[in-house]
């Protein structure tokens, strides 16, 4: 069974806010899903599926869904990180076809700026892995870091290089007025940036902020029925990064995820018009671009230069609302954003000096977990309704 | 015997599971889990192949020898660790194969390459029990 045209994105909504000190994690969750229902011209009533991740207070996706006064027929808290919600337009795509459910509304907050975390989230236990790897003062940027100076022991990627990346998503954030860091950057304000966990400085990263979103997916036929211009979902990919101690820094789940939504798709790197790429860290998306097929492996420094990320016409517009590494990151986890900024740009909606000529056809693609070790990866490849 | 530290270094959590290896680790050595079925010495440890899932394993002692196969120096980090700032953390290869991540302790930042051939020190945890770290190997 394929996905392809199983199910259209209707309805999404960016939470605006990036500092919500007086709002609850249940609270955001409610206004995003509000908002993309809105977008969708939906209520909370038509809705029979819900999916969230680990962001999502209480247990599993039950309390939420009690919460928001949901009434389903299908759940689905799959957790995979930051790319959860590309992993739930998947599966929201693939409930639809098998007629589970026909308007899935997946939902993303948090709190990582001003606090709030709620009481009552995991209770799934320590990782098996922890014992061997809470010892030394791992923390997310020295992760990505050894996974970026691996990258430049065998491919010669330098800091500049990377730095293009920030500078990119800089210009694109400039034009979107919520962005959490509006200002352009230079390569040089990149790499005179501080040194967090060498090879990565301050600007390498992503920010760190409060908010959330929500998409609204669903079948062809309700699709059909309204009066907004929706979104057909034309493929996607999956894939776990595993490693049983042959662990390499240089490779993401994307190898796999991407050739799988290329080819459900039936199309190829060379057709898309537009990326959302993962970016919590600047070598994030140079290794997601590599593995994409975007450019050879190795070969993302070089590919990444004169401004070839930036809209609209660079020879790989990405991220336009700023991405992770400008706008917002909310709740730690890039995914939703990711999405969301994929459908404004093939509805024509994106900030009109980066908006994309034509842009009919996008992918999204989310990184969840630690770079390049155990990861899940999930790429999306949407169209334009014909 | 494993020696003391400044770095942070609690008794580590062991299990059934892993018994093998830290008690190895408490008298300075280092033990790795190899698969009796298709020969993987694999980590993290555990009581089963994660190649063949194959249940017989038979531990040996490693050399504690390998080489740095990626790392960062950490300038800033959250926590007690962010007084150790900066400090070394990386995978390292050991000569048996798996990649281990751990810490680089009593080295010149820099002289740290990827490559650096480094070897096995013991730091004795809080409350007993010790934590395996690699230093650059003399000469």
């Amino acid at each position: 069974m394929s996905i392809r045209n199983a199910a259209h994105i209707a309805g999404v909504f960016e939470h605006p806010g990036r500092h919500l000190p007086d709002h609850t994690v249940p609270g955001i969750h409610f206004e995003v899903a509000a908002g993309a229902l809105a977008d969708a011209g939906m209520t909370f009533a038509d809705v029979d599926g819900y999916f969230c991740a680990g962001d999502a207070p209480g247990f599993g996706g039950l309390s939420m869904a009690e919460h928001l006064g949901l009434t389903c027929r299908h759940i689905d808290s799959t957790e995979t990180g930051g790319s959860s919600y590309l992993v739930h337009v998947q599966h929201a795509a693939e409930a639809i076809a098998a007629g589970h459910c026909s308007v899935a509304l997946i939902t993303l907050a948090g709190k990582p700026r001003t606090g709030g975390a709620q009481p009552g989230g995991s209770a799934r236990g320590a990782s098996p892995e922890s014992s061997f790897e809470g010892l030394f003062g791992l923390n997310v940027v020295n992760g990505y870091a050894m996974a970026a100076r691996r990258h430049m022991h065998e491919f010669g990627t330098t800091s500049e290089q990377l730095a293009e990346i920030k500078v990119a998503a800089s210009t694109h954030a400039q034009h979107n007025p919520n962005a959490y860091l509006p200002n352009v950057v230079t390569v040089e304000d990149v790499v005179n940036s501080p040194l967090v966990a060498d090879p990565l400085h301050r600007l390498d990263a992503c920010v760190i902020t409060d908010g959330g979103g929500a998409l609204v997916v669903v079948s062809p036929e309700i699709a059909a029925s309204l009066d907004r211009h929706t979104v057909p979902v034309l493929g996607s990919g999956l894939a776990i990064k595993t490693a049983g101690g042959r662990i390499d820094l240089t490779h993401t789940g994307a190898v796999w995820s991407g050739p799988a939504a290329f080819s459900e798709a039936g199309i190829t790197p060379a057709d898309i018009k537009y990326v959302s790429i993962y970016d919590s860290f600047t070598i994030t998306v140079l290794q997601t671009i590599e593995d994409l097929g975007f450019c050879e492996k190795g070969d993302g420094g070089r590919f990444v230069m004169e401004g070839a990320l930036q809209a609209p016409h660079g020879r790989l517009p990405f991220n336009t609302d700023g991405g992770g590494l400008c706008n917002n990151h909310p709740a730690n986890r890039g995914g939703m954003t990711k999405v969301v900024e994929a459908v404004r740009q093939l509805r024509g909606e994106a900030n009109p000096a980066v908006q994309v000529p034509d842009c009919s056809i996008a992918l999204a693609h989310g990184t969840g977990g630690s770079l390049a070790t155990r990861m899940g990866s999930a790429t999306l490849i949407l169209g334009r309704e014909s | 015997m494993p020696r003391p530290t400044d770095l942070p270094t609690p008794t580590p959590r062991s299990s059934s599971d892993d018994q093998v290896f830290w008690d190895g680790l408490a008298e300075d050595r280092l033990l790795l889990p190899r698969c009796t079925s298709c020969g993987s010495v694999f980590w993290h440890p555990r009581p089963f192949c994660p190649e063949c899932s194959c249940t017989r394993i038979d531990w040996f002692a490693a050399t504690g020898n390998g080489t740095i196969y990626s790392y960062s120096v950490t300038h800033k980090a959250p926590g007690n660790w962010g007084a150790h700032a900066p400090y070394v953390i990386a995978y390292v290869e050991l000569d048996e194969g798996p990649r281990v991540m751990s810490n680089i302790v009593d080295a010149d930042l820099d002289m740290l390459e990827v490559g650096l051939e480094v070897q096995a020190v013991f730091h004795a945890g809080a409350d007993g029990g010790a934590v395996l770290r690699f230093t650059p190997s003399p000469g």
